[in-house]
This record gives structure tokens, C-alpha cells and sequence, in this order.
């Protein structure tokens, strides 16, 4: 049979950007083994609706650790204890009968509180817009075998493609970096020949967004790499300093 | 209602050619003068709203989410379908065509279907150019895998995010284009109506999730691409957002619904744990190219999975399927699940799961092999139920997965409502009663990229350019006062129940009775059950928070409105539908050996239904497109 579990909740509610915000606590009984976190929250929220209380706003979509809607920050960890994963695949069985658990929202400054854990990740779509895509129209490419690709680049820059644009990272770094999220892009791109007349103006624009939109910069803490619930490596900063050295040195 | 499917004529492959020769262009000093709304960003949308602005036209773009790259063609995980023959293995358009028609047990329209098979090859092209990582060889060439009932190797894959590496280069052509400022783009925005003015869809009321306000757009055309209603069963893999509203309000105002009764449910899904369960989570069907499927042959057998001897298992896909064993089509693979789980062989604390077991493969081609193919699959499954499938077979049960039904489109995908067109999965286009693994986003991107841009085009160069009527005309303020009232409505009634256990309940009846089996008993009770509990919902919803805020359960609320209409015509067209096809088992219909029997005298047609309104009961007058099938013989599917 599976185990159930009392979970002291400590949760961030702010109406608005404006608010100063605070936590609110309550006790959940009863928290199966088997819950996911989000459906724990979800029946915090089923329980305060029938006390009349307001349930408290987070963001999901998926619930399967692709979409990167969910983002919260669990015990000051970002995605929660567990690693590798987002925190709708955090199961409770990874927390033990009467434990106290925090919960508040990603803090940086270029994510702006929605409400209560729900921020503006829209920083995220301006710096994939600055230069994040190769320009083919549709209709101009050439047939999809013309361009051998080495098995290994291709894995590559499959590896740094698999980022789920969540915010982890940034919630992560200190310095509320979002060099992971953008190098990432910037070294998945790079690495293929597709990706290579735009390599030079992508990183220069995709970089100068990015401090544009109030993120800081990196100062190799890796924290960010502990936190990616896809394992993105940081060798994703590396690849974007350098493209960004070459580029600005060469004057491209 | 008119139902005129617009299939040009000539033979099956050139009738596409001819379209496009035939048809209509808009020149380019006039594409600047005309609006499209595309409504939705997963891949039908996104590869829309980024070709229309690449085309010159201004689009306004909208999504749900808090970002375009979250919609839920992201989660899709096994491939892609294209008939490229890289394998020379005997693969064509014809024969990717005629897979599709008969998995969709000839259900669909040819020229469709032949349509979709024809620009699969340019799919797989332009998403290369775009970056998407697909597999390769050693060679440094794409690679490709078996999927799905399919007898050739034709499905290009992304490891196990095909779905998401696809959508990423969709989104990334979209953002090119919202930084040059053809695309406005406008996420965390649902669509509430669309605005119909003398007979053409002229713009779309929406609200803004973040602040309640609601808002309205103008526009020459509109196109949803909204995805499917899945979520009418409350656990499905579609993800928590995923709705039918856009498509469900666009069919009160006119467009007709086609056959919502086909529903696909998949096969490898993590079985159910708890009430507490908010959605079944979806394990690629590529695991049933290695993995091999069975129950214990004795009931209540407790044992571990890996004490139970070779020749006390039954390995029913196998036995029951020799030709096809565990890669049977998906519809055929859940109900034989089912069939096993009600005779009492069902394994696990609930019974309600069969194995899929990887140790044959694992001895064959070593623990290292099937990692690289499919280690992101076990993580998750680990993950989720802390069982490690490389030691012990998974657990799986169906769930609903996919739906085939949705608004009828004709040829050029456009709705009854002149204007208003649909793509991808809301749309019923191109897979008939069941629909093949790797089609899902083979069609998306095939309507976004390659059909909507030149049909559009074709309706867009009959409408006077630039011609406004302005937002402040009446069919837009009564839009907004309607969906302005329902919000009051639904804040106003202050129940007992929430809005979850209302869901829950409305998806177990639907599961219970037009899930995957149905019969005519069932259906009707399941309508006199979906009106009662829509009647409680409607004085009964606890629906918390402000509608001037972000209100999560309030957007929820509308959305459950919507399932309990839909629900009530998925079971009217399920028992009108007097025969068995694809993933629609009427069990009246089946063979002696428990197949789907289908009526072609009868029901070969495409049921198209027209909203007449809802007073206590859901009125609605079903139109029937007769399917012709000039290039194929229809036969009984047999996977033996």
C-alpha cells in the first residue's frame, strides 16, 4: 500500500507585480506517495476553495517535464531536491512524513511576479526572437539529405536543443544569469552547418538582448547546470563566449 | 448548411497540382493590406502565423500559454512520418497515402489524405533547414525507425522529443517574424468567441489571462489551430490546458463539428495511482518495437513479473496478431488491453495495466542499445511509478490520447463559416477513425506550412483589401457581452462543488461510456448523465478569485462548460454511428473475432453537425459528407 504523509506548506502569494507580497501557511494531511508536487498543490488549492480561501496561482501546462511552464522554487531549490527533473515530474516520495516545505516563485528581476508563483518569463521569447533561429523560409530549403551532418555534432547540438526554456537557471544563479538559457540556443544553432551563416550576428544579438532584458552575467558559480531539469551543460557558456569573442574581435 | 468539400477533380496525384494552378494569388502589394488571426501556436499554428508573415501578410498570433513554445505538440514524443524511401525499403506517397487511409479505417477523404502524404517530403526538408536535430547514421545521413503499425521505416525521430524539437523550429520561425513585426503576438490570451459579421469570420473576442480584460481583434481571416478535446475525459495526455473552447464557440456560431465520437486512445500510457491523478502521462508507442506485451495467463497470479515462467505468460498481441504482434495500430493495441484487463489478467494494485517487458531485448541487443533508444523513456517511467523498467517490465494501460474529430474543414481547410479555417488537430481532416502513429505532427506541419499559406490565399484574393468594420461594429460588442456574461455567470453562482470534482466526474462517465468501447445503452445513459450533472454544474460551480486578475480556476471553468456540450455530442454522434470503425467500437458491431465491423453501405460519410442551440438538451442536425473512395478498395482492416 502506498504511503501517506503530513506536509507543512509555506507558499508565496503577491497580487500583482506591485505587491510586496508574503507566505501564507497551511498543513496538508494525507499526501499520497505517489502525487506528483503539482497535484499535491492541487489539492491544497481543492482544499481552500471549500474553506472559501484563495487558491494560490502557479504556472503548468504539460505535467510531463516538456513544456517548461512550471518553474517553482522548493526549499530554495529550484525544480525541488530531486535532479534532472521539472517539478511536475517531483514526486512525493521524495519528502518524508512532517516535513516543512517552502515554496516561492523564481526571483530575478527580468522575471516580474504575475501573481503569487506565476512570473513574466517573456525575456525569455525576446532574446529567441534577437537572432535564436536559422532565416530559411518555408518552401526554400534544400532536400533534407543534401547536408551530411557528423552523428556526433548532430547529438551535440541535440543535447543543447533539449532545453525547455523553463527559468530554472536563472531562479538558480546568484547573479540571476540567463547565460545558460541563451548559450544553449546559441550552441545548438552554431554546431550545425544550417546554423552557421547566421553564427556571428545571432550570438552578438541573442548576448546583447539578454543584458538588455536585466539578466546578470555569468561568474561560472554551474549552479544553473545543477538545477537543469534536461542536464543542459555548461559548456553551452563556453560555446556562446567564444562565438561572442570571435564575433566582436573579427567585427563581424 | 452547405457542405461542398471543394475536391478538385483529375486523377488522386494530380489533383493538389491543380489546385495550386487553379486557384487564386494575392499579389504582394497587397498582402500588406490583409490581417490573419491565427489562434493557437503548437505546430499547425506556429508554422502558420511564421509562413503567413513570411509571405508578406500581418498576423496576429495567440496562445494560452506564457510563451508560444510551450503548446502541446511539444510533448509529442515518437516521429514523424515522410515518405522520403530513404530506406529503400519500398515506401512511397501511394503507399504512405493508402497506410493512412486504411488505419483510419476509410474513414477520411482520399484527396486529403493523398495531399498530406504529398508534402510530407518537403516537411522533414524544411524542419532540417531550420535546425531541428533529427537522428542520423553514422554516415552523417537522417535515420530512420518502424512506427506504429507500419510495415516500412519512414518516421524520422529526435531522440524521444521529436514533437518538441519540431515545435521549437516552428516557434523560432515565429519569433523571426514577430522581430520584424509581421507577427503581433499576444500569449496568455484565450480565445472566449469568433466574430461573424454577414457570414464571414471577421475577428475574435479573447481575454487577456493576465489582467481579465477582454479584448477584440479585427481580421480578413481567422485560423484556429487549437489542438483537440481529449481533456472531455478529465485524464488524458493531452497537457492541463489543452481545451475545446476555441473550436466549441466557433461551432455555436456556425461551423460545423465533425465526427467528435472518434477518439483515439493510446496504448502505453503509466497507469492510473489515485482520485488525486491529474493527468496520465504518455510513453512513446516506439517502446513496442522492442518491448513485448503480456499478462499472466492465470487470473489474480501475484507473483513478481520475473518469476512468472515463459509458458505461463500470454503474449496476447503476438498470438492474437502473428503478423503485426505487438505493432498492431493503436486502436487495435488498447482494446486488447482492455479485453484482458476485463477478463481479470490485469496486473498491478488496480488490475488495470498489462506488461510490456524489455528483458528479450535487453539479452538481444544489450542494456547500452536500448538506452540510447529509449533511456529518456525509462527515466520518466522510473520517475513516475519508482520501478525500474530495465529490471522489471512496465507497467502500461490505454489512455485517451489524440482526437481525430473536430471542425470540418473542406479541401482548403476551411470551415462552414466563410473565413474561418482550421488545422491540425482541430480540425477532423485526414485520419478518419483512427489515426496513425507519426501522422499527428506530420499533419500539423503540413496545414501550417504548406496547405493554409496558398489556400488562404485564394480566399483572402476575393476580399477587398483593407476593408474594416471596425471593432466597435455590433457583432463584436455582442460577442464580448456574451462572453462577458458567462464569465459573471460562472463567478455569480458561488457552489459547493468545485470545478475539478465537477471535471472528474463529467470524465469518468465519458470514459465509462464513450471511451473505448460503447454500446447503445451506454450512450444513452451517458447522455441523461452528462445533462444532469451539467445542469448541477450550472448552480452548483465553486468558481473562487476576480474576474479582473489572473484566474487560473476561472479559466477552467469556462473550459469544463465547453466539454459538457461537446460531451453530450460526442455520445449523440457515437450512437448515431450504427457500425464499428477505427477507434469507434460499438460493440453491437464486431466480428466473431472481436474486430471492428464496419457498415460502408451505411455510414461511409463524414458526420458534420450543426449547433441549433442547448436548452437543457444540446439541439443539433447532423449533415452526412458522403466519402467517395474512387482509388482504393475498401476492405476489412486485418492485422492478422
Amino acid at each position: 500500500m502506498s504511503k501517506e504523509m503530513t506536509i507543512h506548506l509555506k507558499y508565496w502569494k503577491q497580487n500583482g507585480p506591485n505587491d510586496t507580497g508574503h507566505f501564507e501557511e497551511y498543513t496538508l494531511d494525507n499526501v499520497n506517495e505517489h502525487m506528483s508536487f503539482l497535484e499535491m498543490l492541487d489539492v491544497l488549492n481543492e482544499e481552500l476553495m471549500l474553506e472559501d480561501k484563495e487558491p494560490v496561482e502557479f504556472d503548468y501546462d504539460c505535467r510531463e517535464g516538456i513544456c517548461g511552464s512550471c518553474n517553482l522554487v522548493i526549499n530554495g531549490q529550484a525544480h525541488g531536491p530531486k535532479q534532472r527533473v521539472a517539478v511536475c515530474q517531483l514526486h512525493m516520495r521524495n519528502y518524508n512524513d512532517g516535513d516543512h516545505v517552502t515554496i516561492e516563485p523564481p526571483r530575478a528581476a527580468a522575471f516580474p511576479v504575475i501573481k503569487d508563483l506565476v512570473v513574466d518569463r517573456s525575456s525569455f521569447d525576446r532574446i529567441i526572437e534577437a537572432g535564436g533561429y536559422v532565416s530559411v523560409k518555408t518552401g526554400s530549403a534544400v532536400e533534407a539529405n543534401a547536408i551530411p551532418i557528423e552523428k556526433e555534432k548532430s547529438d551535440a547540438a541535440f543535447d543543447y536543443a533539449t532545453c525547455i526554456g523553463c527559468g530554472a537557471c536563472v531562479a538558480a544563479c546568484p547573479n540571476a544569469s540567463a547565460s545558460l538559457f541563451t548559450g544553449a540556443k546559441i550552441a545548438h544553432l552554431n554546431k550545425l552547418p544550417q546554423g552557421e551563416v547566421e553564427r556571428s550576428n545571432r550570438v552578438v544579438a541573442m548576448v546583447e538582448q539578454m543584458e538588455e532584458e536585466g539578466f546578470g552575467d555569468c561568474s561560472n558559480f554551474a549552479e544553473c547546470e545543477a538545477v537543469c531539469p534536461v542536464g543542459i551543460s555548461i559548456s553551452a557558456i563556453a560555446e556562446m563566449r567564444k562565438d561572442y569573442m570571435k564575433a566582436v574581435v573579427s567585427g563581424e | 448548411m452547405k457542405f461542398d468539400s471543394k475536391v478538385p477533380g483529375g486523377p488522386l496525384e494530380e489533383k493538389w497540382d491543380k489546385h495550386l494552378k487553379d486557384i487564386n494569388l494575392v499579389s504582394p502589394n497587397n498582402k500588406r493590406k490583409y490581417e490573419i488571426i491565427v489562434v493557437g501556436t503548437g505546430l499547425a499554428g506556429g508554422a502558420a502565423a511564421a509562413s503567413f508573415a513570411e509571405l508578406g501578410y500581418n498576423v496576429r498570433s495567440f496562445c494560452i500559454q506564457d510563451s508560444a513554445r510551450r503548446a502541446h505538440s511539444i510533448a509529442a514524443q515518437g516521429g514523424i512520418n515522410a515518405a522520403k524511401n530513404y530506406p529503400n525499403d519500398g515506401d512511397s506517397i501511394w503507399r504512405l497515402f493508402y497506410d493512412t487511409i486504411k488505419g483510419g479505417d476509410y474513414r477520411s477523404r482520399e484527396s486529403n489524405v493523398y495531399r498530406l502524404s504529398q508534402v510530407s517530403n518537403e516537411i522533414i526538408d524544411q524542419a532540417v533547414a531550420q535546425g531541428v536535430p533529427f537522428a542520423r547514421e553514422y554516415g552523417g545521413n537522417l535515420a530512420n525507425r518502424s512506427f506504429g503499425g507500419a510495415q516500412v521505416s519512414r518516421t524520422f525521430y529526435a531522440r524521444g522529443q521529436t514533437g518538441q524539437q519540431l515545435l521549437l523550429g516552428a516557434y523560432q520561425a515565429m519569433m523571426r517574424q514577430v522581430h520584424k513585426g509581421n507577427i503581433k503576438y499576444h500569449p496568455r490570451h484565450e480565445m472566449l468567441d469568433v466574430v461573424v459579421i454577414d457570414g464571414q469570420a471577421r475577428g475574435i473576442i479573447t481575454r487577456d489571462l493576465v489582467s481579465g480584460e477582454l479584448c477584440r481583434y479585427e481580421a480578413d481571416a481567422v485560423v484556429l489551430a487549437t489542438g483537440g478535446y481529449g481533456n472531455v475525459f478529465y485524464l488524458s495526455t493531452n497537457a492541463k490546458n489543452s481545451n475545446v473552447t476555441a473550436a466549441w464557440r466557433a461551432h455555436k456560431r456556425g461551423a460545423a463539428f465533425a465526427n467528435p465520437c472518434y477518439v483515439q486512445v493510446h496504448p502505453t500510457c503509466i497507469p492510473v495511482s489515485g482520485d488525486y491523478q491529474s493527468k496520465l502521462t504518455l510513453m512513446s508507442e516506439s517502446l513496442r518495437n522492442d518491448g513485448r506485451v503480456w499478462v499472466p495467463k492465470e487470473k489474480e497470479d501475484d507473483r513478481h513479473p520475473n518469476e512468472i515462467p515463459e509458458e505461463e505468460r500470454y503474449y496476447y498481441l503476438e498470438e492474437r496478431y502473428p503478423a503485426f504482434g505487438n505493432l498492431v495500430p493503436r486502436d487495435v493495441a488498447s482494446r486488447n488491453a482492455k479485453m484482458v484487463c476485463d477478463d481479470g489478467l490485469g496486473v498491478g494494485e488496480t488490475g488495470l495495466a498489462v506488461y510490456l517487458d524489455f528483458r528479450d531485448a535487453i539479452d538481444r541487443d544489450g542494456k547500452d542499445a536500448i538506452s540510447a533508444k529509449y533511456g529518456n523513456l525509462f527515466d520518466m517511467y522510473e520517475n513516475i511509478t519508482g520501478e525500474n523498467p530495465y529490471e522489471r517490465p512496465m507497467r502500461i494501460y490505454p489512455a485517451v490520447h489524440y482526437t481525430m474529430g473536430g471542425l470540418w474543414v473542406d479541401y482548403n481547410l476551411e470551415t462552414t463559416i466563410p473565413g474561418l479555417y482550421a488545422a491540425g488537430e482541430a480540425n477532423f481532416s485526414d485520419h478518419g477513425a483512427n489515426r496513425l502513429g507519426a501522422s499527428a505532427l506530420m499533419q500539423g506541419l503540413s496545414d501550417g506550412y504548406f496547405v493554409l499559406p496558398y489556400t488562404i490565399g485564394d480566399y483572402l484574393a476575393k476580399q477587398e483589401p483593407g476593408k474594416r468594420y471596425g471593432t466597435d461594429h455590433d457583432a463584436f460588442q455582442e460577442a464580448e457581452n456574451e462572453a462577458q456574461a458567462q464569465i459573471d455567470k460562472l463567478l455569480n453562482i458561488d457552489g459547493n462543488r468545485t470545478i475539478v470534482d465537477f471535471h472528474r466526474t463529467l470524465g469518468k462517465i465519458v470514459w465509462d461510456k464513450i471511451g473505448i468501447a460503447r454500446n447503445e445503452e451506454g450512450l444513452k445513459q451517458a447522455i441523461e448523465e452528462i445533462r444532469e450533472l451539467r445542469e448541477e454544474f450550472w448552480q452548483n460551480v465553486k468558481v473562487p478569485g476576480e474576474k479582473n486578475n489572473y484566474n487560473k480556476y476561472l479559466e477552467f471553468a469556462g473550459r469544463v462548460a465547453d466539454f459538457f456540450e461537446l460531451a453530450e455530442l460526442m455520445a449523440e454522434d457515437a450512437l448515431n454511428r450504427e457500425e464499428s470503425a477505427g477507434c469507434h467500437l460499438r460493440e453491437e458491431y464486431q466480428t466473431d473475432e472481436g474486430e471492428a465491423l464496419r457498415n460502408d453501405e451505411e455510414y461511409s460519410y463524414v458526420s458534420a453537425w450543426e449547433y441549433k442551440g442547448l436548452n437543457g438538451k444540446l439541439e443539433e442536425t447532423l449533415h452526412k459528407e458522403n466519402l467517395e473512395f474512387e482509388f482504393v478498395e475498401l476492405k476489412q482492416r486485418s492485422y492478422k
